[in-house]
This record gives C-alpha cells, structure tokens and sequence, in this order.
C-alpha cells in the first residue's frame, strides 16, 4: 500500500463515519480558534478588571470570567494552543524517535536487538508520569520542556510496535525480492518496510495524542505541569482548571467550563482514534 | 518454574538497579537545590547542612552511601521533614495510598466483568453500543474534573458522602470511583473485544451443541478462555493506577504517598522523591512478576520458560 493510497483510504472511510468526521470538525474548530483568538476576542489572555471578577456566563462573556475578572472563553482558547501544541508536538517527537529506533532494533542483529529492547523494557517497567515529572524537572517547566519530556516517554510505546511489524516485514516475499535485486539495507527498511507498516504507526499515533494533553493537563492542574505565568503561549487548561478548582464551592462554572474544553478535545481524540482503527487494522489487532 | 522466579528477580533487581541510578542521575543534574532559599543562608549554615547530608563530598560516593542504604532498606533523611527519614514516611503513607489502589481496582473489576460479558454477548445492540459509549465516556474524562464533578455532585449538593481526607467508609466512596472509573472503562472494552473473538472459536460451538446451558457456555468457557488478555494489560493498568493516586490523592486531600510525592518534587526534597520513585519501580515489577505467574494458573496451556 502506498502512501497516497493510505490517506486516500483514511479519508474515504472517516467521510462515512458521522461521529468521526464531526470529532474532526470540533478539533479543527478548535485549532482555528486558539490560532486567531487575537482577533476574534475583543478580550485580552492577561490583565485585571476588578470590576468583573468570577461573573456567570453571560452575553459579553459567554463563559464567565475568572477569579482575577478575565474572560473565561478567551482564556480557554489561549490554553487550545499549549494543549495543542503539545499533543501534536510530543506525537511527531515521539514517531520520530519510536520509529527510527523500532527500525533499527527490528532489522540489526539479534544482539543488538536484545539491547535495544532492553533498555525500552526498563522504560517500560516505570510509571510514565512518574519519568515525565523527573525529566520535566530538569528540562524546564514551559511549554518547549514539556514536549520533550513527555516525548521522551511516550516514544517506547512506538519503538516497540514498529519493532514487531519489521520483524514480521522482514519475512515477506517483496522483502526478499527487493533484496534479490540487490538493493541495499536502507533502502530495503526505508522504500519498502516503512511505507507498509504505516497503518499501524498511524492508528498508535492517534491514540497517543488525547493521552499526552491528558497527561498535560493532569501534570498542569496538580501544580507539576507548565509553570510559566508570562509566557505567549496560554495558560494550560490543567491550571484553569486548577484555579476553577480552587472556587468551585460557589462560582462551579470556573472548573466547568476548562473541563468541558479538556473533556471535549479528549473524547473527539478518542472517537477519532476508534475510526481510523477500524479502518486501517479492521481486524483489530491494536489495542 | 523455579529458574524461572529466580531470573525473573534477577532480572527484577537490575531494573531496579537502573531506575535507582538514573533518578540519582536525574536528581543530580537537575538546577536549583532544596536549601535555595530566597534568603541566602549563611556560608557557615550551609556548610553544615552539606556535611550533615554528605553533599560536601564528591557525586560518586554519595551515590555509592545512596546504595549502600538502599541495600540495607534506607531510603535517606527527607529534606523537608527534618525529623522524618524517607522510610518512616513510605511506611505510614503507603498502607492509604495501596488500600486505596486495591479498592479502585476491586471496583474496575466489578464494573468492567459484568458491562464488558453483556456488550459481548448481546454485541453489536442496543445494550453493546450503550457500553461502548461508556466505556469511551469513562477513558476520556480526565479524572480530576471526574473527582471535581462528583464532590460538587454528590458531596456539595447533595452531602452524601464526604469530600475529603481519608477514614470513614463514606469518605473512601468518591476517591474509588474517581480512580476506578477510567480502568474499569478500558477492562469493560477489553474484555468485551476478547469474549467476541473466544465466543466465535469451535469449542464454544461444541459446549452448546452438547445442549450446556448459556450461563455456563458465558461464564466457565468463555470467559476463563478470556482472561490472559485482560492479566496481560495488568501491569500498565496498575502503573495507571499509581498515576491516578497523585492525582485523586490530591483532589480529596488524602495523606498518600502520591501526595508526598507532589509535595517533595515542589520542595525539591530529592531523597523523597528518589525514595518514591524508587518504591513504586519496586510494586511495578513486582506486580509484574506476579502477573507473569498467574498466566499458567489462568491458562494451563501457557508454558513457563
């Protein structure tokens, strides 16, 4: 199957899929909306206005406004990025590193095989939260830390997975064709391997993005995720939640509001998930 | 079997081993210490402080007096509870935050066996897609705001159970529902997607043909022929578990280990945290072994190697 074949096949069958397609138009949405926030809110991410301070949802803030009188949606929306940002960013992290180790430990030796594969057991054997709070420590509490860290975590899930499809691949016929023709190594594993094993690394990938802003934003509502109040990107929608969390005795709509925003993302990630595994593995061998 | 134990904890250990050395690693490397105060201390304060906690010496041999504890079960003194060696605060906090665990994975199974045997055998129904929705339902919602909606539901509105600290049963119903709900959604599914396949196989075929009652049909050749898929995913669902304790043990204010974990890693306590990762590294694997065991009492036909 080629990669063009691939997408072509993804999109036809999410076409048919109504929840699907309906989770894609919310993540799209919201993607739209963090990058153009600027403009479409009349309402700065920052600032004071005493006079407005935690507000019910009303027509001027649809959403309410915080506990230091900002505007709820606004804030949401700057939070869409960082939680964004970080989903997508860990995942290609992640595909990077996962897939180039997982083709490396399938096609070398055993012995170097065997190596490799221990170290992503000792990975494997821990906590990811519990690696990610350590790593993040040393790399820095902001958005570009989190990334790394939460990539360096998340990569062994995919390391191990593309390991077992080129074992499988290896002893195909079109493998041992390419190599009868003499082609080399690299070629074999980049031209003929990977283009064939994409399904599912494309299905893993998926799944992973909802589970990384989840971990992101439990991380930033138990006080151990991004810790960067000035910075450009937003607020994480784990902190919104985290000071909604803290009012939510008599101003509940300060909690329910980001939670909704983390609930949303989540659930569209993970429907979203369910359909291009049926259509790229439908005899479910993932997950 | 035996051989089998013995090199499983061999192996165990050097895990074990590598976790230990790369938080000590970790901990080392990681800018800004416990004693940074924003008031400077004074050099002479200082100096001492280091001698009492051997920081004045080279990394290499306080990583070599961190293993020597560590061989005889001295984690080493907590930073921030001068008074309190790190295994004195393992011992009083790890009995809340297991018992909590257990009950929440007690809970999952108890979801999970009766919701995951009615989606499969009534697959592809009405019953099977309200499951599924469920079940899709309990993965996605982070568990703090689940925790946050149930004590504004049922504790702040209703005051039925309370919402904080850890004693009384009712103050143990939110913190397990909270932490279960999540595995239990993933066991129902996984469970439901394995009965679907074992229900398809011959013998399934062969017990009813001999005319054996459905119940017996679902409960003792079926779903026996089920288990291993759902002991396989054991191990990372107790990782899950361990997780989730921060952050439920941080939502209803419970006094666990996951708690004195948060609170190290924002003093920068690093013998605690040490400590911590160290003794979950140690439930993990060995809870792994224990699952690897229970594969041949599930399915006899599994060999041990």
């Amino acid at each position: 199957m080629k990669e063009e074949n691939l997408l072509k096949t993804l999109w036809q069958g999410l076409r048919r899929n109504q929840v699907a397609l309906g989770s894609l138009v919310f993540i799209l949405a919201m993607a739209v909306g963090s990058a153009l926030v600027s403009l479409l809110s009349p309402y700065s991410s920052g600032g004071f206005d005493e006079a407005h301070i935690l507000e019910t949802p009303s027509l001027s803030h649809w959403m309410g406004t915080d506990g230091l009188g900002r505007d709820l949606l606004t804030r949401i929306l700057y939070g869409a990025r960082v939680s964004l940002t970080v989903g997508v960013g860990t995942t290609g992290l992640a595909l990077l590193m996962g897939t180039i180790y997982g083709l490396i430990s399938g096609y070398a030796r055993p012995q170097v095989d065997n190596l490799l594969m221990r170290i992503v057991d000792i990975f494997y054997s821990l906590p990811d939260l519990l690696v990610f709070i350590l790593l993040s420590l040393v790399l820095g509490r902001n958005v570009m830390g989190l990334l790394i860290s939460l990539g360096l975590v998340t990569w062994v899930r995919l390391a191990r997975l593309t390991r077992g499809e080129v074992l499988q691949a290896k002893e195909s016929i079109y493998v041992e064709g390419a190599r009868a023709i003499g082609a080399s190594g690299t070629r074999i594993l980049l031209r003929h391997i990977l283009p064939n094993i994409m399904g599912p690394i494309i299905v893993t990938l998926t799944f992973m993005v909802p589970v990384v802003i989840l971990a992101e934003s439990t991380l930033s509502f138990i006080g151990l995720g991004i810790n960067d109040p000035y910075s450009p990107w937003g607020t994480s929608w784990g902190t919104l939640a985290q000071d909604g969390w803290r009012a939510m005795r008599t101003y509940p709509h300060v909690i329910f509001f980001p939670g909704l925003a983390i609930f949303l993302t989540i659930l569209s990630l993970n429907f979203l998930g369910n359909a291009v595994r049926d259509i790229l593995d439908p005899r479910g061998k993932l997950r | 079997m035996g051989r089998f134990i013995l090199r499983r904890l061999y192996h165990g250990l050097a895990v074990l081993w590598v976790v230990a050395t790369l938080t000590f690693i970790l901990m080392h490397i990681t800018p800004g210490g416990p004693f940074d105060r924003e008031q400077r201390l004074p050099p002479q304060i200082m100096a001492n402080l280091q001698a009492k906690y051997h920081l004045d010496k080279p990394p290499w041999h306080q990583y070599l007096l961190y293993l020597h504890g560590l061989v005889r079960g001295d984690l080493g003194p907590s930073y921030k509870y001068l008074t309190r060696t790190v295994t004195d605060i393992v011992a009083s906090t790890l009995p809340v935050s297991a018992l909590l665990g257990a009950l929440a994975l007690a809970c999952a199974v108890i979801i999970a066996l009766p919701t995951g045997l009615l989606a499969a055998y009534y697959k592809n129904s009405w019953v099977d897609r309200w499951c599924l929705f469920l079940a899709t339902l309990g993965i996605s919602l982070p568990n703090f705001i689940l925790g946050a909606l149930l004590i504004w539901l049922l504790s702040l509105q209703f005051g039925w159970f309370q919402a904080g600290r850890w004693g009384p049963i009712s103050s143990m119903v939110l913190p397990t529902l909270t932490l279960g709900a999540a595995p239990a959604a993933y066991l129902s599914y996984l469970l439901r997607s394995t009965l679907i396949e074992t229900l398809g196989e011959d013998f399934i075929r062969t017990a009813r043909a001999k005319g054996l009652k459905e119940k017996v049909v679902l409960l003792k050749h079926a779903l026996r022929n089920s288990i291993n898929p759902v002991l396989t995913v054991m191990g990372p669902l107790l990782a899950a578990l361990v997780t989730g304790s921060f952050v439920v043990e941080y939502v209803f204010a419970i006094l666990g280990m996951g708690r004195f974990f948060i609170t190290a890693v924002t003093d920068r306590d690093y013998p605690m945290i040490m400590g911590v990762t160290l003794v979950y590294s140690t439930l993990l694997v060995g809870a792994n072994l224990i699952v690897d065991l229970l594969y041949s009492v599930a399915d006899p036909r599994v060999k041990i190697r």
